[in-house]
């Protein structure tokens, strides 16, 4: 017999789940210890926490399937989860829910060289599938900061990216299958080994869905050419509106860089301090311009790259002479974050896309913000995509400035928004964006975000409360819908 | 506000919606022919048109959905830009609406990637003739889900996609095609061989024992990958008259026959099929056009086995499903999204499956 759910509150007791999942899991993969479930309180974005009621940790599809039919009977909402590493609290528990881990589906199950693809389970870790790729000379593309743990399930959950993305492009592009569980009990297969599938392109929508249409079980992923050289070029600028023009004329000589960073002063003087890469700390931002391809191909296009640069107002300019220099010189890009960690002792890291075009407009109202909320910000932008990074530095001790903090980062997102972005480039919205959801969406954009949820997930209990707001959380938040700057019904008065 | 063209469409669609008529949505209508046969009375897109935002630098186009696809085509031109994934016109009234919705892409496919890939955000008229945003003009954006993305390749069962925002790319600085005899199989492995090696392979068709390879990118990657490929060198125009010709389904082998022309989308390393009739590969060995007088129930099957699907494209006998059936739990998806956007059923009904 089932659980009965207790009348009053909905909710199921702590023991009568518990008792119902190990009814069809075996012992090891059920945690409901405080002890044992603390360390998933929370994911990458530590602020924000929350107890579990129950850890699931399967080691297969049936399992999966059979805690899900248990779930749905009880009632309990469902969070999947792969390492955690996630930015916007989209693994962060429910209360009284289930964390549904999928860490143990960790094989890859077949890795063909010659179609170049690979089967995963969806604990298998981003860079184990590169590695395994490697000798036959290919890898997998999309490479998140944080490849070294995140799984390949919560990347097709997030639609990751990484800094090679405007040539090699993101999670959705480089996945071909995915299999999924969804909550009526059924097995979906979204996508083919083929490059496209009968039917509506359902694995567009699966990617990115940040873990609420279904729990990915497989997935096949595409494997690359591993590029035969790269070299970067670092670029000065004592000016952010030159840094600017420099990007964008670069893309209009017809270059798509594998690589295009830009860091502003204060990122830049601290990550030199940190990791010594040789950075230039008097200029007011540095561009990392790269290159990959055969040889031949990457020094026809570092000529051309460094001929851009210069022409655009360069103050110096050097190019990566071998492999050590070039991973020296993305040293102090890739270890910004830990060296803001060092100056003080938070920060928050804001993930806004803005056109390219606004950068200028938009690092000068930061700044401004920065007054206002007495508060620093160091800035990282992928500015090939668009990508801003700001960096708010607060002290969680500090009575109210981790609020001014999320404050300060709610107006940068609805800048974003305002000069015709998005609140998230790759960090997806979670827990951590969701009331800025309400600015850049309409109420009945919103209602169809809804709607596709229950076409997939009927009884509403995946990852419920994340992503999406519904009308009572956007009416909490009070702001208003934004679209190029003009709020709905210009013409009415508002009190 | 919205635009009075668009708000004459929403009207259109809110008639329909009330009534219970069946609309059907066309742009030039150069892709009639193409899906199910669709009944009910023509809304025509062509109205709303015009490009809308196009920055050469910022690497996106967005366009209304009656713009000509010649006028984008042409726009890009000028800044030395292009739509990556080639889409085929069949037809000068081809529209960028049409395109998207059509979800076809063309020789680049392989390379670049396909419709989807490129599409950033798109508005959506929907089947209750409310106006929806999704995406956006960015590279990069994952709020929300991906609906922009759906849409392509959608033919319209959602509503009317009034407007899309594309990524774009550059031009590549030099390009060079190159053929040489070659047996199916002896294609096959050598195409797919290629494609785990760092070559700049953007093209690529085999047919009647011969292989055509396009190479594109940086004029020294060109020249190396030559080298390594072997074959001899087409003229540059010969070549723009061949990958034309494949993209716009004007060579020789796509001829009104008798026979339907089945497309059969298989993993590049699936051998040789052994179907009775003639084949046309592309893509590296991902899309294989097939003349067969085989029933639909045997292609299908041999398309299935090889970890694939097959799509009756073009004639032949269309009521056995232009479309490779759906597995149950996908059918169910897909009634459920229908509803969603167009609940009263009268959008494009019947276009892609029977059923919705």
């Amino acid at each position: 017999m089932n659980a009965p759910i207790s009348p009053e509150t909905g909710a199921v007791s702590h023991r009568e789940a518990t008792a119902a999942l190990l009814a069809v899991l075996p012992a090891r993969c059920v945690r409901a210890d405080p002890e044992d479930t603390r360390p998933y309180e929370c994911d990458g974005l530590a602020a924000y926490r929350q107890m579990p009621m129950i850890v699931l940790l399967p080691e297969d599809e049936a399992q999966i399937i059979a805690a899900i039919a248990v779930c749905r009977q009880l009632g309990l909402p469902i969070v999947p989860r792969g390492a955690g590493t996630g930015l916007s609290g989209g693994a962060m528990p429910i209360a009284g829910g289930v964390v549904l881990s999928t860490a143990r589906l960790n094989r890859i199950v077949r890795l063909d060289p010659l179609s170049r693809t690979a089967v995963v389970q969806p604990g298998v870790r981003n860079l184990a599938i590169s590695e395994a790729a490697a000798p036959h000379g290919l890898y997998y593309a999309p490479d998140p900061s944080s490849q070294i743990a995140c799984t390949i399930g919560g990347n097709v959950a997030e639609n990751s990216g990484g800094v090679h993305c405007l040539k090699y492009g993101l999670t959705v592009h480089n996945v071909l299958r995915v299999r999924m569980v969804t909550t009526d009990g059924g097995i979906v297969e979204l996508g083919s080994e083929a490059l496209d599938a009968p039917g509506l392109d359902l694995l567009a929508v699966a990617i990115g869905s940040e873990g609420m249409l279904g729990v990915v079980t497989e997935v096949t992923v595409k494997l690359v050419p591993k590029p035969r050289v790269a070299r970067v070029v670092m670029a000065s600028f004592d000016d952010i509106v030159k840094a600017g023009d420099a990007v964008a004329s670069v893309i209009a000589a017809g270059i798509i860089p594998a690589g295009l960073e830009m860091m502003d002063r204060l990122s830049t003087q601290v990550a030199e301090e940190f990791v010594h890469a040789g950075y230039d700390t008097q200029a007011t931002a540095v561009l990392l311009c790269e290159s990959d391809g055969i040889a031949e191909e990457v020094e026809e296009e570092i000529a051309r790259m460094s001929e851009v640069l210069s022409r655009c107002g360069a103050t110096a300019l050097s190019v990566s002479r071998d492999e050590a220099e070039r991973l020296r010189f993305w040293s102090g890009r890739k270890n910004a974050f830990p060296a803001v960690g060092r100056i003080s002792p938070d920060y928050y890291c804001m993930d806004g896309t803005i056109p390219r075009k606004h950068l200028a407009h938009v690092l000068q109202r930061i700044e401004e913000m920065e007054q206002t909320y007495g508060l620093r910000c160091a800035n990282v932008f992928h500015a090939g995509d668009g990508n801003l990074h700001p960096l708010i530095m607060f002290d969680a001790n500090a009575p109210g400035e981790f609020h001014r903090a999320e404050q300060f980062g709610a107006d940068i997102l609805e800048l974003c928004v305002e000069v015709g972005g998005t609140i998230t480039g790759e960090h997806g919205v979670g827990i951590e964006k969701i009331n800025s959801m309400c600015v850049q969406f309409s109420r009945a954009e919103l209602d169809a975000f809804l709607a596709v949820k229950r076409a997939f997930d009927p009884a509403g209990i995946l990852n419920p409360d994340k992503a999406i707001p519904t009308l009572h959380r956007c009416a909490e938040y009070g702001r208003m819908h934004v679209r190029h700057g003009q709020m709905p019904f210009p013409n009415l008065p508002r009190f | 506000m919205m635009d009075t063209t668009l708000q004459e469409f929403a009207d259109k669609i809110g008639h329909a919606a009330a009534s219970g008529t069946p609309l059907r949505l066309r742009g030039g209508g150069s892709k009639d022919w193409y899906g199910q046969d669709v009944q009910g009375t023509v809304l025509d897109t062509t109205a709303y048109r015009g490009i809308t935002d196009y920055e050469p630098t910022e690497l996106v186009i967005s366009a209304r959905c009656g713009t000509p696809l010649a006028e984008i085509e042409a726009h890009l031109a000028q800044h030395d830009q292009m739509l990556a994934f080639e889409p085929p016109y069949f037809g000068p009234s081809a529209t960028i609406g049409g395109t998207v919705a059509a979800g076809l892409s063309g020789p680049r496919r392989q390379a670049a990637g396909a419709v989807r890939d490129f599409v950033l955000g798109a508005v959506l008229l929907d089947g209750r003739g409310e106006l929806l945003h999704f995406g956006g003009k960015v590279m990069k954006n994952v709020a929300g889900y991906d609906v922009s993305r759906l849409l392509a390749g959608s033919l319209g069962v959602f509503g009317l996609i009034a407007e899309v925002s594309l990524k774009v790319l550059p031009k590549p600085v030099a390009e060079c095609t190159v053929r040489q005899p070659m047996t199916q199989g002896e294609a096959l492995r050598r195409l797919n061989e290629w494609g785990g090696q760092p070559l700049p392979v953007s093209a690529s068709s085999w047919h009647d024992g011969v292989l055509t390879v396009r190479l594109s990118g940086a004029r020294s990657a060109v020249e190396a990958a030559r080298l390594r490929i072997g074959g001899d060198a087409l003229a540059q125009a010969d070549a723009d008259a061949w990958w034309g010709a494949l993209r716009e389904h004007d060579a020789a082998f796509f001829a009104e026959a008798a026979q339907g022309l089945w497309r059969l989308s298989l993993p590049s390393a699936a051998p040789a099929l052994a179907l009775p009739g003639t084949q046309l590969i592309e893509w590296g060995g991902a899309q294989r056009w097939l003349r067969t007088d085989a029933d639909a129930a045997t292609v299908r099957a041999a398309a299935s086995a090889a970890g694939g699907h097959a799509t009756l494209f073009r004639g032949g006998e269309r009521d056995v499903g232009v479309f490779q059936p759906l597995a149950p739990a996908v059918l169910a998806l897909h009634r459920r999204l229908k509803t969603t956007f167009d609940p009263a059923g009268v959008i494009n009904r019947g276009r892609m499956y029977k059923d919705f």
